[in-house]
This record gives structure tokens, C-alpha cells and sequence, in this order.
């Protein structure tokens, strides 16, 4: 189950949008290949009758009113952002040529 | 001046409401202090002295016209870089945030700064806070000041190194697998992470949801108790935040009293696995504690030692998912690939320059654990180990009132002795992991110096979830017994800092 090939990785990058070198693929490839190696140990005891915990502390999920509270204004919401027209953030095309 | 860096976060509380001293006297002095020593230490990657001149200022001023006044107010505190600052850049260690001023404060930033506390600025940290010895910082590590070659601990040795620096009395950390504890450990200071929901995480940069919890990082058990009481409590704004209402911490170091108090020894975490030292100065605490009335009883935990292996599991695959929002367009770096392209090369380059290494294994080990085909041995199997693990903690805690285990399996070890090997640095966290996956506080108090090397060692104890006053009872009654037997605190030890500094200059002008 641990091994993964260089084309894996490649893909995985594409996946989670970071545009690796060859050479972080490669590095990444045997590492990886190491640490999921050492993670498989935990299917010795997770057995079927072992039912799964997502979450520490049991908590039911609470509502609030359905009221605007103090929340950031728009020019505020954009302070921070590379490129912006005043009102929206600002990207470039979302469809390349091909598409 | 050089008296007022010394004195505990409560001593100068109290020295502050007799007016004996003001704040702006005593923000001066650590902000000296920072000036002097933070070139060596590297514990900040901001300070801003004139804002916190300002602030000291102001609660000078509202202690003068009579106002009530908290114990901490006009304190001096640094935070950790997770947490986001409005008007303070924050970057959690990462050179994709460079740059960011933040909007809005994070709550437990915003409880400081209602308390009249004085914030100096951020402090280093892992990038993301994944680390171990803030050596993923993006912006250089920190260096423990017990040994400048050595690692504080991470992901928060910015926040543990300041305070054993004397830059600061008290700090804010974040604990997802052990980034307050096991830096307390290895810098001879205390480290708190609260029962999992106990403090706000709304404006903490978030790595693994279901593990993350903000703390207190201080140089003694009260201070650590009076700031927990500050940013403790409900918050509207963190869906996981407990509704309950919580005793008083410092209340329970103030009790201090053991006599009764069943403390079990987890017998999986106290093998040949950890360095000698680290075993003595913990079983040397444990003989203490039960001279003065504690009972130690040995128990089993079998199914800790999957710990690891779930952890680098769920914290990736929630990582990933958290880090998603890194995207280059509402905040952070954006890097445009030569002649353009569509928002997803964009946000691919912008990934690429932004994230470090651990940032990237991380990322891409937690899309490999959540693919599909994947997604039931890896993650699913990981949560069951974490039910095994609440299993064993309800087992103990049937027996016993709280846990103790050393913090980490040994003293502060160089840097770069573990960068190149992701494995050999994630198993520091063996002891700390625990509580995290159960959701469970502990607390890591100094135990001693380690005889082998002179370097600080911790111990651990962790109690069930809520039960956060139960470590602050035990702690501060150790604390106190250990400051008998070695007639004044461990960090009185310490090196000289600015006399270091001193002589490396003179030597370097020789």
C-alpha cells in the first residue's frame, strides 16, 4: 500500500495546486514513501468493531440567530488581497486558451 | 531595570497595582531586554514598541484615575504568530502571509488586550506550526537560550525561547500535537494546553481543527494560571468553544496540595526511549510528589503507541484542507507564472513559492491520505485509533486523578541535527500526541536539568477533559517543592544572555 510512484506525487501536487520542481518530486516520492510506511501501523488495531472518532469532545452544532452581527466591512475584506477593484477580488482568466 | 524582566507575570501584576511601578516603565525594560538579546535569541518576528509604549501608556493612565484594574493589566505579553493581530503583520511562520496585516484580532488576542496586557509583538514559529524546533520557520529558527546551538522546541519556540529570555513574562501558543509543551520542555519554562474547545481558536490560523488548542506559555505554574483565566470561556465565533462556564486556574495553584491526589505513571511512556536525564529528573519529581502525600500508581496505555502514526495522518489530511485557503486571492503572496496564465497555474506558483518543505510533504502526504481508494485505510483507520486512544485515557482516568509523563523524550537536541529526517523529528512528540487526539489539557512544569548535558527537562501531567484545574493543583505544588529543593528557579541557571553577547563581540573584535 506504501508505494508511491513519482507519477502519484505529480498528480497529488496537481490536486492540492502547488506547482512542484522535478526535483521536489522526487525527494518527496522516496519521503513519502517512508512516512506512510511508518503511518500504516495504525491498521493493526483499527479493526471493524473499532468505531472512528472525527472529533475529541462530543459537541452538538449550535445555531445562532440568523442576524448580521459585526463583521468586516468590504474595504477591510479587501485590505489584504493582491488585486482588487474596489468592490471584488481581482483574478485572472479562470479558462485557459484550450478550455 | 534589568529587575523588572525577572519578576513573574503575577509579582509584577501586583507591583504595578501598588503603583510601586508603572507600565510603561516595564514594557520599556522587556522591550530593552528584546533589543539586547533578540539579535541572539531570534524569539520575535515583530515587535512593535511603539504601539505597546502606547498601550502601557493608556492603563497607566486608567490606573491613575482609579479604574479597576485586572491582575495582568499592564503586563507585557508576546503572541505567538497564528494568531492574527489587527495592525500586526501576521504570517504563522510563512513566507505566503509576508507582509499580512490582519483585520480583525483573534479572540484570545482581543481577551489579552481587554485585560489591560500590553502585547510587543509576534513571535517565530514552524511555518503553519508544523514542527518541532521552529527550524520550518520561513523566516530563520529560533535558538533555545540554554544553548544557542540548540533548538526551543516548536512549533512554538519563539513564544517558550521569549520567555525564558526574560523578553517577556507571559506568551500565547498554540498545542496541536505538543507546540506548547514540548517547548516549555526543552527551555526550562511552563506550557499549558487547555481541555480541546477551553479557548477560543476564532483568528488562530488553523492547522488540524480537531486537534488545534491556543495556550499559556509563562516561567511559573500562577502565571500560567492567570492567563489561562483571562482567554478562557465561550465564544459565539469557534463552533467547537465548550458553553461552560470554568473554576479559577489561579485559585488552584494557590491550593496546591497533593495529599490524596492519585497520579498515574503511563508505563508505555516511561521506557528506554527516553534519555536518561529526562527519566531521572521525572521519577526524582514523582518521589516528591508522593513524599508530600500523592499517590503514584503505574498504568497502561497500550494503544499510545499508535498516537504517531494517527496524528501524521489526521493532522495532514485536515492540514490540507485547511491550507487550501492559501489561494492568492483574498490575502498573501500571489505569483503570476512568466507571460500570465488562468487563476489555477496562479494559485499553483503562488503555492510553489509560498510553502516550505514540511509545508508541502504535509499538504501532499494529507491529499494522498483523503484520495479516494485511501480515504477508509488511512484517515478512517487513523480516527479509530483515536477512540482506542480515548479508550485507554477513560481507563486511567478510572483509576487516577491525573497523568504524568515525561514531556518529551529528550533535552533540546542542535539544530539541524533532525531537519533532514521528517521521521526522527515527529517522534518528539510521542508524549504530547495523546492529548490531543482525546482532546484531554496537560501541562509541562520543569523538573530539572538533565544531568548528562545541563539542559532543561520537563515533566508532564495531563487530567481528563475539563479537568485543566487538576493540572494547575499538581504543578504549582511541584513547582513550589522543586523551588525548595533547589533554593530559586531553574531559569536562575540559565546563561547570561547579554554577557553572551557581550563576549562574542569582544572576541570578534580580538
Amino acid at each position: 500500500m506504501s508505494e508511491i510512484s513519482a507519477e502519484q506525487v505529480a498528480h497529488l501536487a496537481n490536486l492540492a495546486r502547488i506547482a512542484l520542481t522535478d526535483e521536489e518530486i522526487d525527494h518527496l516520492t522516496a519521503e513519502l514513501g517512508q512516512i506512510m510506511q511508518a503511518v500504516e501501523k495504525v491498521s493493526e488495531v483499527a479493526t471493524p468493531d473499532v468505531p472512528p472518532t472525527s472529533h475529541p469532545i462530543p459537541l452538538h452544532t449550535p445555531l445562532r440567530v440568523d442576524e448580521v452581527g459585526d463583521v468586516l466591512t468590504v474595504d477591510e475584506a479587501l485590505e489584504g488581497a493582491p488585486e482588487h477593484d474596489g468592490s471584488r477580488f481581482v483574478v485572472s482568466a479562470i479558462l485557459g486558451e484550450e478550455q | 531595570m534589568s529587575d523588572l524582566i525577572r519578576l513573574s507575570a503575577a509579582e509584577l501584576g501586583e507591583r504595578l497595582a501598588a503603583r510601586e511601578v508603572t507600565s510603561v516603565e516595564a514594557t520599556r525594560a522587556h522591550l530593552d531586554r528584546i533589543a539586547a538579546v533578540d539579535g541572539a535569541v531570534h524569539a520575535f518576528l515583530h515587535v512593535d514598541a511603539e504601539r505597546a509604549l502606547d498601550t502601557a501608556a493608556e492603563i497607566d493612565r486608567r490606573r491613575h484615575i482609579g479604574e479597576e484594574l485586572g491582575p495582568l493589566a499592564g503586563v507585557p505579553i508576546a503572541i505567538k504568530d497564528v494568531l492574527v493581530t489587527k495592525g500586526m503583520p501576521t504570517t504563522s511562520g510563512s513566507r505566503i502571509l509576508e507582509g499580512w496585516v490582519p483585520p480583525y484580532d483573534a479572540t484570545p488576542v482581543r481577551k489579552v488586550r481587554d485585560a489591560g496586557m500590553v502585547p510587543l509583538g509576534k513571535t517565530n514559529m514552524d511555518e503553519f506550526a508544523m514542527g518541532s524546533s521552529t527550524e520550518h520557520s520561513a523566516y530563520g529558527a529560533t535558538h533555545n537560550p540554554w544553548d544557542l546551538d540548540r533548538i526551543p522546541g516548536g512549533s512554538g519556540g519563539g513564544s517558550a525561547a521569549s520567555v525564558a529570555a526574560f523578553e517577556a513574562p507571559l506568551a500565547l501558543g498554540s498545542d496541536t500535537g505538543g507546540s506548547i509543551r514540548q517547548p516549555a520542555h526543552v527551555t526550562g519554562t511552563v506550557g499549558v494546553k487547555p481541555t480541546y474547545g477551553g479557548v477560543s481558536r476564532y483568528g488562530s490560523i488553523a492547522l488540524a481543527s480537531s486537534l488545534d488548542q491556543i495556550g499559556p506559555v509563562s516561567r511559573t505554574v500562577l502565571d500560567s494560571a492567570l492567563l489561562h483565566d483571562v482567554i478562557a470561556g465561550f465564544d459565539p465565533h469557534d463552533a467547537t468553544s465548550i458553553p461552560d462556564p470554568w473554576p479559577s486556574m489561579a485559585e488552584a495553584v494557590r491550593r496546591a496540595d497533593v495529599s490524596g491526589l492519585r497520579i498515574g505513571v503511563v508505563k508505555e511512556l516511561d521506557s528506554d526511549g527516553f534519555q536518561a536525564g529526562v527519566r531521572q529528573r521525572f521519577h526524582e519529581a514523582l518521589e516528591l510528589l508522593e513524599q508530600h502525600g500523592a499517590e503514584i500508581v503505574e498504568v497502561s496505555a497500550p494503544n499510545f503507541e499508535y498516537s504517531i502514526a494517527a496524528y501524521y495522518l489526521i493532522l495532514p489530511a485536515e492540514a490540507s484542507s485547511n491550507l487550501a485557503k492559501f489561494d492568492s486571492v483574498r490575502f498573501g503572496l500571489r505569483v503570476t507564472p512568466e507571460g500570465g496564465g488562468t487563476v489555477e497555474q496562479v494559485m499553483s506558483a503562488t503555492r510553489e513559492a509560498g510553502f516550505g518543505p514540511e509545508v508541502k510533504r504535509r499538504i501532499i502526504l494529507g491529499t494522498y491520505a483523503l484520495s479516494a481508494g485511501y480515504y477508509d485505510a488511512y484517515y478512517g483507520s487513523a480516527q479509530k485509533v483515536r477512540t482506542l486512544v480515548q479508550r485507554d485515557f477513560d481507563a486511567a482516568f478510572a483509576k487516577v486523578d491525573v497523568l504524568a509523563t515525561p514531556t518529551a523524550p529528550t533535552t533540546a537536541f542542535k539544530l539541524g541535527e533532525k531537519l533532514d529526517d521528517p521521521l526522527a523529528m515527529y517522534l518528539n512528540d510521542v508524549a504530547t500526541i495523546p492529548a490531543n487526539l482525546a482532546g484531554v489539557p496537560g501541562i509541562s512544569v520543569p523538573a530539572g536539568l538533565a544531568p548528562e548535558d545541563g539542559l532543561p527537562v520537563g515533566i508532564q501531567f495531563l487530567a481528563p477533559a475539563r479537568e485543566d484545574a487538576r493540572l494547575y493543583n499538581v504543578g504549582g505544588a511541584l513547582e513550589a517543592l522543586l523551588l525548595d529543593r533547589w533554593g530559586g528557579p531553574i531559569l536562575a541557571q540559565a546563561p547570561d544572555l547579554s554577557t553572551h553577547e557581550l563576549m562574542a563581540t569582544e572576541e570578534g573584535v580580538v
